[in-house]
């Protein structure tokens, strides 16, 4: 166990490495720079965005700039967002609640209803809820999120007017029943595509297991086909889950981009997008860390969860 | 939800007495005879209510002396004041100063190069000090200072020797005569030395997270990514604030921005953020008044003078005959904005009326090119010594009414034997070097040339601008005339405001003849705000919707 975190240990920092100057050359080589929004001042001449660019360090060369970002990662500091300032760590933890708030409960929606989705699904395969289903799911698939944001949007709040059109709250009410309100919407909006993965890759689970000889074996014995599914073929189908998870909670937390951004959500997805626009250098860098970071962990607990669950997978 | 209180019954005496005056005595016995109640027309005497203003981009720097962007400017207008301010009409009066320095009055010298403002002794800081003349210096060091990260430093680099002459005096002189200087102090926010002068480094001070100011409101909170709250400011030493909560919300895409305007989560929207294509239908709505209003930006194709093609002014001349402005206007434009001759705002005291009105002439365009010589090849493409009348030109990507604008003219611009081909880039690609460095052919741009409303463009139009040709400025399309910039020497010195304005009609006259750009229209913005909130004046001389926030509340 010690070698494997070892081993795991040393090759995720070599990954983060690449990921880093990959990130850091592809973003800085981009022509513009986050000086440009300035470019169109009337009064802004090109003096004033030189100095403004050897202010900001801007005008040296790249692997200057990547060692002296590198070194001040390595010692904790993160460096400030050119936008307004303040340190990328505390830019990047302000926008994580939003976002951990709209993931979890799209991730409780999408895990609840798609494994239960996927399970029906496969014991009454080639049913109507089984085709019902998997055209469902196709559909949830090849549509893009923000048209269902818009659609949603429409429908619900300027149609219905049974739910807000966008924002994390009512601007003067803080209420837990307001947030809730607000959540309703795009958590199921981003649950949707979730859902849809989730039901397929337990459907083929839970197909999997059905076709395990100790599952006839249980059968053969008279055991209630209720009690088959939910005690051996539910247990041995959630094992692939685990795998799936780990690599689908990082990407929910940066993935929820198009949502944020069709419901106005504070989050890290629309942060990145906003810092791309603005070619906010080191905020950029630190979103793009922090979500390597994640993947490389979560994948990681994923695999280290599934050895402790099946006694047969042994790390070495 | 946005609170909508009206201000009640308790009036004070003079707000009777105001309100009989306005409406009538009528209004006192059947006010609903005018339409609305008389006193919905008088702002509160306590601050009531909140107003959400809606953004598509997000206010992040609150130090206004540092780099910023016009969304920033409203929150800044709000928090801080000035020495002076600028109406609606362009008039500059004062804010923090006591009168506007003139000749007559002595607060100018005779050669317009010293200085002496006079400023008001019962103005505190939103922590409760008071503001001097020393605050006053502080600022104006601090903008030049070289480790200070400032914005823009023009006119600011000409003053020397401030000196503090009193707590409500100060005094500078200036390296040269520089009048436009006074209008760019409308915009120069003065900030607290006793708390910005102790910082270690003001790059960094924590005032640039929670700034201190003189304005009509105080910083209150700021949640990343969706809002920002500033409060009434009880001691304000102005008019207002006659609202409690003043509310930035940022909603970055469009679609959505005017989605919650129609859902009513938000009361205002400003500068471009209802779309021509909404025009229509938010005029319609509910509870709302849409309104269209002139800005100071021109959108134009802007021709690069270096390029040999646009060195013949009968290229310019036949290709701004080819345009055929008032259809992109009605058509793709949804007749929204207006069409105009001139880079100087209409809403300008400087502006020239009597320029040549642009036609829509595809055979006087091509009898232009004949006669000089542009000769029509084999594929129809006209030549002239060895020289294709061909150019390509760009804009933002993304940006679909100005592509489809593009590709409107490409049609016209061929049939009189001109080609021009469509290279767009992103945002961050072309406005970097591409555009600060001329490395366009010909762009298609929006571009606002002044700064508050005085009319001086040496920036924009002075050889000397050239930043391709290592000048000082952002004269971008390498324009070149000898006459004009002369003209712009003589305005920039120039403090008689007669003189300015035979000076800078007759540069229009010039520009409007050499064509360095081809204009097609001035920006109109549609404004959208929910009935109710009155106080609302759209300033085209600022670059915020918001310049004034603490004359706005609910009637």
């Amino acid at each position: 166990m010690a070698a494997f975190l070892l081993s795991r240990f040393l090759q995720s920092a070599i990954l983060l490495v690449i990921v880093s100057i990959i990130g850091f050359t592809v973003l800085n080589l981009m022509p513009g720079g986050p000086l440009s929004q300035y470019a169109l001042d009337p009064g802004m001449t090109q003096e004033d965005m030189a100095r403004i660019t050897e202010q900001l360090g801007l005008n040296r060369p790249l692997y200057v700039q990547y060692f002296d970002w590198a070194w001040g990662l390595l010692q904790g500091d993160w460096g400030n967002s050119f936008r307004d300032g303040r340190p990328v760590t505390a830019v990047i933890a302000r926008h994580v609640p939003a976002t951990l708030l709209l993931m979890g409960s799209s991730s409780v929606i999408a895990v609840a209803l798609g494994t239960w989705i996927g399970i029906r699904g496969a014991t009454h395969r080639y049913s109507g809820f089984d085709y019902m289903a998997t055209v469902g799911a196709m559909i949830a698939l090849s549509i893009p999120t923000f048209w269902f944001g818009l659609i949603g949007i429409y429908v619900f709040a300027l149609r219905l007017d049974w739910l807000p059109a966008g924002n994390m709250y009512t601007i003067g009410d803080g209420s837990v029943l307001n947030y809730l309100h607000h959540l309703i919407l795009p958590s199921v909006v981003l649950a949707l595509v979730h859902i849809a993965i989730w039901s397929r890759f337990m459907r083929g689970a839970t197909l999997d297991a059905i076709s395990q000889e100790f599952v006839k074996t249980a059968r053969a014995k008279g055991v209630s086909e209720r009690r088959v599914v939910m005690k051996h073929v539910v247990g041995n189908a959630l094992l692939p889950m685990i795998t799936l998870a780990g690599v689908q909670i990082p990407s929910l937390l940066t993935g929820a981009l198009v949502t944020e951004t069709v419901f106005t959500w504070p989050g890290m997805g629309r942060l990145f997008l906003d810092s791309l626009g603005y070619s906010d250098y080191p905020v950029v860098m630190g979103l793009l860390m922090f979500s390597a970071m994640l993947t490389i962990v979560a994948n990681l607990v994923a695999d280290i969860t599934v050895a402790l669950v099946d006694p047969r997978i042994r790390l070495a | 939800m946005t609170s909508t209180k009206k201000t009640g019954s308790g009036l004070t005496r003079r707000q009777t007495l105001r309100m009989m005056a306005a409406g009538g005595a009528i209004g006192m016995v059947a006010p609903n005879l005018l339409g609305k109640p008389a006193f919905a027309q008088t702002p509160p005497s306590e601050p009531t209510g909140r107003i959400v203003v809606g953004l598509s981009q997000e206010p992040t720097v609150f130090n206004p002396l540092m780099p910023h962007i016009e969304t920033d400017d409203g929150v800044a207008f709000s928090l801080f004041d000035a020495l002076f301010r600028i109406t609606p009409d362009g008039e500059i009066v004062p804010n923090l100063a006591t009168e506007v320095p003139t000749i007559d009055n002595g607060g100018l010298s005779e050669d317009g190069l010293e200085w002496r403002i006079k400023l008001r002794d019962d103005v505190k800081w939103h922590d409760g000090e008071p503001f001097t003349a020393e605050d006053v210096k502080f600022t104006l060091e601090l903008i030049v200072d070289p480790d200070f990260r400032a914005w823009r430093t023009t006119g600011h680099d000409l003053v020397r020797d401030i000196e503090v002459v009193s707590p409500t005096e100060i005094k500078w002189r200036m390296e040269e005569p520089f009048a436009p200087y006074l209008s760019f102090l409308t915009e120069t926010f003065i900030l607290p030395e006793h708390i910005l002068g102790q910082a270690e480094d003001p790059n960094e001070a924590p005032f640039n997270q929670a700034p201190v100011g003189t304005g009509a409101f105080k910083w209150d909170s700021r949640q990343p990514g969706d809002n920002l709250s500033l409060v009434a400011n009880p001691d304000y030493h102005g008019d207002g604030p006659y609202i409690e909560q003043l509310v930035f919300k940022y909603i970055p895409d469009m679609t959505v921005l005017y989605t919650q305007f129609r859902s009513g989560e938000i009361d205002l929207v400003g500068q471009a953020y209802i779309t021509p294509d909404n025009y229509e239908e938010a005029k319609g709505l509910d509870g709302r008044v849409v309104t269209l209003v002139p800005r100071g930006t021109l959108e134009s194709i802007y021709l690069n003078q270096a390029l040999p093609v646009f060195q013949d002014k009968a290229v310019r001349e036949a290709l701004y005959y080819a345009i055929d402005r008032q259809s992109i206007i009605d058509i793709l434009y949804f007749g929204v904005p207006k069409p105009a001759e001139t880079f100087m705002p209409e809403t300008s005291a400087y502006y020239n009326p009597d320029l040549p009105e642009q036609e829509f002439d595809l055979d006087k365009a091509r009898s232009i090119l004949d006669e000089a010589g542009w000769v029509p090849g084999s594929d129809g493409i006209r030549e002239k010594d060895g020289m294709r009348l061909t150019f390509s030109n760009s804009t933002t990507t993304g940006a679909h009414l100005r592509e489809q604008t593009q590709q409107f003219l490409q049609q016209t611009f061929a049939e009189i034997g001109a080609e021009m081909t469509i290279e767009n880039l992103p945002p961050a690609v072309m406005w970097g070097d591409f555009w600060g460095q001329s490395q366009f052919e010909s762009t298609m741009v929006g571009i606002t040339y002044l700064i508050g409303s005085d009319p001086d463009v040496t920036n924009r139009f002075h050889s000397k601008a050239i930043a391709a040709k290592n000048g000082s400025g952002s004269n971008n399309a390498q324009y070149s005339n000898p006459k004009v910039d002369e003209l712009l020497e003589e305005g920039a010195q120039t403090f008689d405001v007669e003189r300015r304005k035979e000076i800078y009609k007759e540069v229009q006259a010039i520009i409007r003849d050499d064509l360095p750009f081809l204009p097609l229209f001035r920006y109109t913005n549609v404004y959208g705000r929910k009935e109710g909130l009155e106080g609302f004046e759209p300033n085209p001389n600022t670059r915020t919707e918001s310049s004034h926030a603490a004359l706005w509340y609910w009637g």
